[in-house]
């Protein structure tokens, strides 16, 4: 068969096709995007992304009971959107093979937090399978669908960054369409009433010490016997980590980590003179591992913040500290690309100094200098429902100074719940919907308000205006967020109305949408008073020269005009000119071209 | 080709470019027929801010990731970010920078300036750093994305792998119209550097 390179996530989407599946849900979060668009492209499967995770798992559980394999996928945090049917779907048990993909973010690469979602396959009690490269990745997700359906159990299928983004050698397998599963009405299975929850909660333990039976005997664990005096006990990326940094220890690598084959590991520590557990995050084996009374060492020595490297996993077996010096220089963190919408909002809340409770999204980078504008962010929806609370027991000097700062693919997820507990319970809150007409984050994904699917097909576009309106919002206001005038305008008269009002700041994604690009802009540098207030709004199109004065990069301007904006209302009293205008040299057709290379584009 | 495994990490400025160049070294590895993974990440970090991608090859790769003090190759489309990542270099490694600046808002409004002479900077840590404007190459053949070619081919001259092999990758990975203007950046990558 054919050889390719594929990424973790590739190599799933391609697992998921061999696997014979019907239906595959998600809705995007890095590390685990990439999963549903490649998948999109077999057109063998049915695929959607759902509004948010708790959606697209019960979708494809639904899919499950009607007799298609299914999957859901997502980022480590959507599972804890989707923990409610999670939790219980283990006592139901499935139909056709169902998995759910945790994809776990280790070092917080683009995460709130870091949480180690083993834990959550051993709180619900299903099995979790995890790949440690991209060639396991197909397989074992193969593997999860016969567990899955052997078992009666939705198997979770856990990788993390590394695994998701590295790219490995995979060998391609052909399709196999999986049987078709029909249907049986049954009560006592799928209808979780207290009497029929009560009989599947026997049905769930008697599962659990099959699947561990199970464990001890799959290929998924292996014991790799070599030199005897360390023993190495791991799982997922950190196995290739343990063998790049110690080649000829023996190890047993787990590709199941719940249940845990207890035999196994058992055997392998009588064979091993000093044992290791080495593990990303939480001390998940290790502490399973001792609860057998086996004696072990893990987080004594392996760290359990962020992630493993094979030194850092070698420096710590062998008590090494080695540290690197790297000369001073300014950090690049990442930034609202030149032309950003968010960044017309951002300039008038931060000149207004209104305190703005943030979500997540890429107006959440409005929080870093010099904009500083974002205070606050929690998970998704989260602005909308802290405005609410924060509106209601606030008592200082801001009151009527505080507005909640929302994406639309945020506010879809989960942002609507919360807007509609404003109007019942009478908030005094603004919420701001900063609608770019697409999920920018984490790549440009559809959502319900874009009017087309993952699968290419045309929808109904979701109408926020008539959406809040329904709700019972009383002020439900459009505003352009690049005209500075008018969102200062509109934001002063809702924080002087008192109820709960909507702001819909409307602009597409310049990444997205390039027909919105102008002409570069050019600093007329003669004029230029070197005020610095076109610094301020944070573009990185716009630097200083040695005299202090601005300069444009024309090759990263799209020409939005939010510098001229503030160029001009500075010159009122710092300098008598505005500085800044439209380049009129077309050279800019070959400048523009490099700016924000779109990835197909190479 | 030897059976030491090769790692060359990549850096620079999200948008650049990086993430198709270590793209287009894993495709040769592959059609060289050796053992290769690479490993970086997408999503947030890629917002304009610092990117770094690692490639490895060889008889048989394990982890994807490159270790400090380990990397044959540093290629940084950016020298700021060739800085920052310099700690990845093995003693006697290859630092080869794209010249072309990019100021980081942090350097503009900071406490600390972007460094005045980075290749001063990068001497410290190898006797082997090497300057090449590709942008300026690129803009000649009237195409500023073929900066990542351009380095590819700069750097080619250190790697195993046959010009046909190279060819063969980028046949692969470019699209089809695209494919003539990157041979012809690969081919003035070469030129363009001796080591
Ligand atoms: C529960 C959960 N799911 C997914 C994500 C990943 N994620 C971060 S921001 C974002 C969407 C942002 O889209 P939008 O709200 O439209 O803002 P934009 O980036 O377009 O400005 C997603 C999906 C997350 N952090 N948490």
């Amino acid at each position: 068969m054919a050889k390719e390179i594929l990424s973790g996530n590739e190599a799933i989407a391609r697992g998921a096709y061999e696997a014979g599946i019907a239906f595959a849900s998600a809705y995007p979060g890095t590390p685990s995007t990439e999963i549903l668009e490649n998948i999109s492209r077999y057109k063998e499967i049915y695929s959607e992304w759902s509004p948010n995770e708790k959606v697209a798992y019960e979708v494809a559980f639904g899919a499950s009971l009607a007799g298609g394999r299914a999957l859901a996928a997502m980022k480590h945090v959507g599972v804890n959107v989707a923990a409610d049917p999670l939790m219980t779907s283990v006592y139901t048990g499935i139909n056709a093979g169902m998995v759910l993909i945790s994809a776990d973010d280790p070092g917080m690469h683009s995460s709130q937090n870091e949480q180690d979602n083993r834990r959550f396959a051993y709180f619900a009690k299903m099995p979790c399978i995890e790949p440690s490269d991209s060639q396991e990745a197909k397989d074992f997700l193969k593997l999860a669908f016969e567990i899955s359906e052997q078992f009666d159990t939705p198997v979770m299928l856990r990788v993390t960054t590394r695994v998701c983004h590295s790219k490995s050698v995979v060998e391609l397998g052909e399709r196999r369409e999986s049987a078709y599963r029909e249907y049986k009405k049954d009560f006592v299975k799928y209808c979780m009433l207290p009497s029929s929850a009560r009989v599947r909660r026997v049905e769930l333990e008697k599962r659990l010490s099959k699947l561990r039976e199970y464990s001890n005997k799959s290929p998924l664990n292996r014991i790799e016997l070599s030199n005897t005096e360390i023993g190495i006990i791991t799982s997922g990326i950190s196995y290739q980590h343990s063998k790049e940094a110690f080649p000829d220890a023996s190890i047993l690598k787990i590709g199941m980590s719940n249940p845990l084959p207890d035999e196994l590991i058992r055997e392998f520590a009588k064979k091993v003179k000093k044992l290791y557990v080495v593990e990303e995050l939480e001390p998940y084996m290790e502490e399973q591992i001792r609860m057998m009374g086996i004696e072990v060492t893990g987080k004594e020595v392996i760290p359990g913040i962020g992630e493993l490297t094979p030194d850092i996993v070698r420096n710590a077996i062998l008590g090494k500290k080695v540290t690197y010096e790297i000369p001073k220089i300014p950090m690049r963190p990442p930034i609202l690309c030149p032309g950003c919408p968010h960044r017309g909002f951002f300039t008038i809340t931060s000149k207004l100094g209104l305190t703005v409770l943030g979500d997540i999204g890429c107006y959440t980078l409005g929080a870093y200098e010099p904009l500083s504008a974002i205070e606050t962010c929690l998970c998704m929806g989260a602005s909308v429902s802290q405005a609410v609370g924060f509106a209601k027991a606030y008592k200082g000097s801001k009151k009527n100074r505080i507005v909640a700062a929302i994406g639309d693919s945020t506010f879809i997820h989960s942002g609507i719940t919360p807007l509609i507990d404003a109007v019942y319970n009478k908030a005094n809150v603004v919420v701001c919907i900063l609608d770019n007409e697409t999920t920018a984050m984490t790549g440009h994904q559809e959502h319900p308000g874009t009017g087309r699917t993952l699968m290419g097909e045309d929808a109904p576009k979701l109408d926020l205006e008539a959406l809040c309106k329904a709700i019972g919002v009383p002020h439900v206001r459009v505003a352009n967020p690049n005209n500075l005038k008018e969102t200062e305008k509109v934001l002063k008269e809702e924080l002087a109305f008192d109820g709960p009002s909507v702001i819909i700041f409307r602009s597409p994604c310049v990444v997205r949408d390039r027909s919105v690009w102008k002409k570069p802009l050019i600093v007329i540098n003669e004029k230029c008073a070197a005020c610095g207030a076109c610094f301020r709004i944070g573009c990185p199109a716009i630097t200083k020269d040695k005299s202090g004065k601005a300069v444009v990069d024309p090759i990263l301007c799209i020409g939005c005009g939010v510098c001229i904006q503030v160029c001009k209302s500075s010159g009122a009293d710092k300098c008598k000119n505005v500085s800044i205008g439209y380049c009129s040299d077309i050279c800019s057709q070959i400048c523009r071209a490099s700016a924000l290379v779109e990835k197909e584009d190479l | 080709m030897s059976h030491k495994n090769m790692s060359v990490v990549f850096t620079g400025v999200g948008g650049q470019g990086v993430i198709l160049a270590s793209d287009l070294l894993s495709e040769v590895a592959l059609i060289h027929g050796v053992d290769v993974k690479k490993a970086e990440v997408h999503g947030m970090a890629q917002r304009g801010g610092s990117v770094i991608s690692y490639v490895k090859f060889g008889e048989k790769v394990y982890s994807p990731i490159v270790e400090k003090k380990s990397a044959d190759i540093l290629c940084s489309f950016e020298p700021l970010e060739a800085i920052r990542y310099i700690d990845f270099l093995k003693e006697d490694g290859y630092a080869i920078t794209n010249t072309v600046r990019n100021f980081p808002l942090t350097s503009i409004f900071g406490k600390i300036p972007y460094p005045e002479n980075p290749y001063e900077i990068l001497s410290k840590f190898t006797s082997k750093v090497y300057e090449i404007d590709a942008l300026k190459i690129a803009l000649e053949l009237k195409v500023p994305n073929v900066v990542n070619v351009v380095l590819l081919g700069a750097i080619s001259k250190l790697l195993p792998f046959k010009d046909e092999e190279w060819i063969q990758a980028i046949q692969k990975k470019v699209k089809a119209k695209f494919v003539d203007i990157n041979k012809e950046a690969f081919r003035r990558g070469k030129e363009a550097i001796v080591f």
